[in-house]
């Protein structure tokens, strides 16, 4: 169990580190940082709303993630079969699972990094006033969950491909749909010929309802359930393409 | 030490390995001959555990790689072909990880680590991404983590292609210089090579064995004497045939 272990932290250190041996990790945050400053302050007018809260900023990180979470994931995969590393890494002696977790949770750590570094935006709302503390830290800790579903479905499309711009765009997509799948528009689509029961379930699949009370600072026990869900899912679905897929 | 039965991989319709069964033990190096295409590298992805088979199996000091993958790739080490590597990672810092993967740790990690790159001669670049390489450096870069783990049976892919003399020399002597303790399986297409390193060879077409002996019984089998005439001999008219 712990020779498991080991292997998967392995792999995700090297993941890890990798975003910072390019340029990629530093344009990322610095993307990132800027614009979520720009919703923040420019659109949401953080200081014009006089009041302390963070609302002004999460409510934009599903927008900002469906951006730049795919730009951070689409290499996970795609880049070890187009340079062939895959078949070094999966004949040395680890599972496929500890190969996926390492890597999953390498992005995930990567991404959290850049959702913590908006810390500054936090300490300008409590120097500014008095901000609920506790709902802050419960925005960032839901955010960073629902980051982690944005991280699974990115490696998913990644596994999928060779290319970086395929994994990019299909994992833009997916995301996109997972963000409006509960907006009418969307649903509209099915209504006409789907019973009500395929509406509803198409609907309760998307990110933003549970995202919707996060950003309020109400970390729900369901909504829990369902980021984790979606992050087995897809890291299960993974599996499956590598296992079948791996010297395409 | 390596025992292989019946392996066989269908991609599809196409079969591209249709039954190959060798053995290799320690003290030998086996030579893998083939033309491109004819089922090398999927056997040797096979054997490693990159490629589930078909049908058959591989069993590698004595554990069954379709029943027990991650134990039989402990045994082995390979070099993939084309020796891939993470590109933007310095030598040190990829072999640190491959010894990580391997179960080392702290200073064991750290000594396995140096007597890798000083058995692949690479002293010099330890500290260079492996990116800005050369062929012949990047190919005993893998070969270095191939080796790091001091494994049993050792399976390299084409090691020599598209080096130069000189390392296709050094490559050859690092090879021999381990051929004692181990059981290797080296795959190529130039026949000096067999020669050069080999104790037996196989020569396989369109997924079959078509012969299998030491380099000077298969020499024996043209008038001439010579491997080449051999190889095409017996490759050539299984393509057409084909």
């Amino acid at each position: 169990m712990t020779a498991m272990c080991g292997k998967s932290i392995a792999i995700f250190k090297r993941e890890f580190k990798s975003y910072f041996e390019s340029p990629v990790a530093y344009v990322f945050l610095v993307a990132f940082l800027l614009l979520t400053g720009f919703f923040t302050f420019a659109v949401s007018h953080l200081y014009e709303r006089n009041v302390a809260d963070m609302q002004a900023f999460f409510i934009w990180t599903p927008w900002v993630f469906l951006l730049l979470v795919p730009a951070a994931t689409m290499g996970l995969w795609a880049e070890e079969r187009r340079s062939g590393t895959i078949e070094l890494l999966l004949t040395m002696p680890v599972t496929m699972l500890d190969a996926i977790l390492g890597k999953f949770f390498a992005a995930w750590a990567f991404i959290s990094l850049a959702i913590v570094l908006t810390f500054p935006t936090a300490l300008t709302v409590a120097y500014l006033g008095k901000p609920d503390v506790g709902v802050i830290l419960c925005q960032y800790a839901g955010t960073i969950l629902m980051a982690g579903a944005y991280v699974s479905i990115g490696m998913l499309t990644s596994s999928m491909t060779r290319s970086q711009v395929i994994g990019f765009i299909l994992s833009l997509v997916i995301c996109l749909l997972m963000v409006l799948c509960g907006w009418e528009p969307v649903t509209d689509l099915f209504v006409r010929w789907a019973p009500a029961t395929v509406v509803e379930f198409v609907a309760s699949l998307s990110f933003m309802p549970h995202f919707v009370s996060i950003s309020r600072g109400v970390v729900d026990i369901r909504d829990i359930a369902y980021y984790i869900s979606v992050i087995v899912f897809m890291a299960f679905v993974t599996h499956i393409v590598i296992e079948n897929r791996k010297s395409a | 030490m390596l025992e292989v039965t019946g392996i066989a991989k269908n991609f599809g319709a196409i079969k591209a390995v249709k039954g190959i069964s060798f053995k290799v033990d320690k003290g030998e190096v086996l030579g893998f001959l083939g033309p491109n295409g004819a089922g090398k590298t999927t056997t040797m992805r096979m054997i490693t555990g990159f490629l589930p088979p078909t049908s058959g199996t591989a069993v590698v000091c004595g554990h069954d790689v379709t029943q027990d993958p991650v134990e039989a790739k402990r045994q082995i080490g390979y070099l993939p072909e084309n020796a891939p590597a993470y590109h933007s990672m310095t030598v040190t810092a990829f072999l640190c990880f491959a010894a990580e993967m391997r179960g080392y740790h702290g200073s064991e990690r750290d000594g396995r680590v140096d007597a890798a790159i000083e058995k692949c001669r690479l002293q010099t670049v330890r500290y260079q991404t492996i990116g800005t390489l050369s062929k012949g450096y990047r190919q005993r870069v893998c070969f270095a983590q191939a080796i790091l783990h001091d494994p049993p049976i050792l399976i390299m892919d084409e090691p020599t292609d598209g080096l130069d003399p000189n390392q296709k020399h050094l490559v050859r002597t690092m090879i021999n210089e381990m051929a004692s303790q181990k059981a290797i399986i080296v795959s190529t297409h130039i026949l000096e090579e067999v020669d050069a390193v080999c104790t037996r060879a196989i020569i396989i077409s369109n997924g079959l064995i078509v012969a299998n002996g030491t380099p000077a019984a298969l020499k024996a089998r043209s008038s001439t004497g010579r491997l080449d005439d051999v190889f095409r001999m017996l490759t050539i008219g299984r393509e057409e045939a084909a």
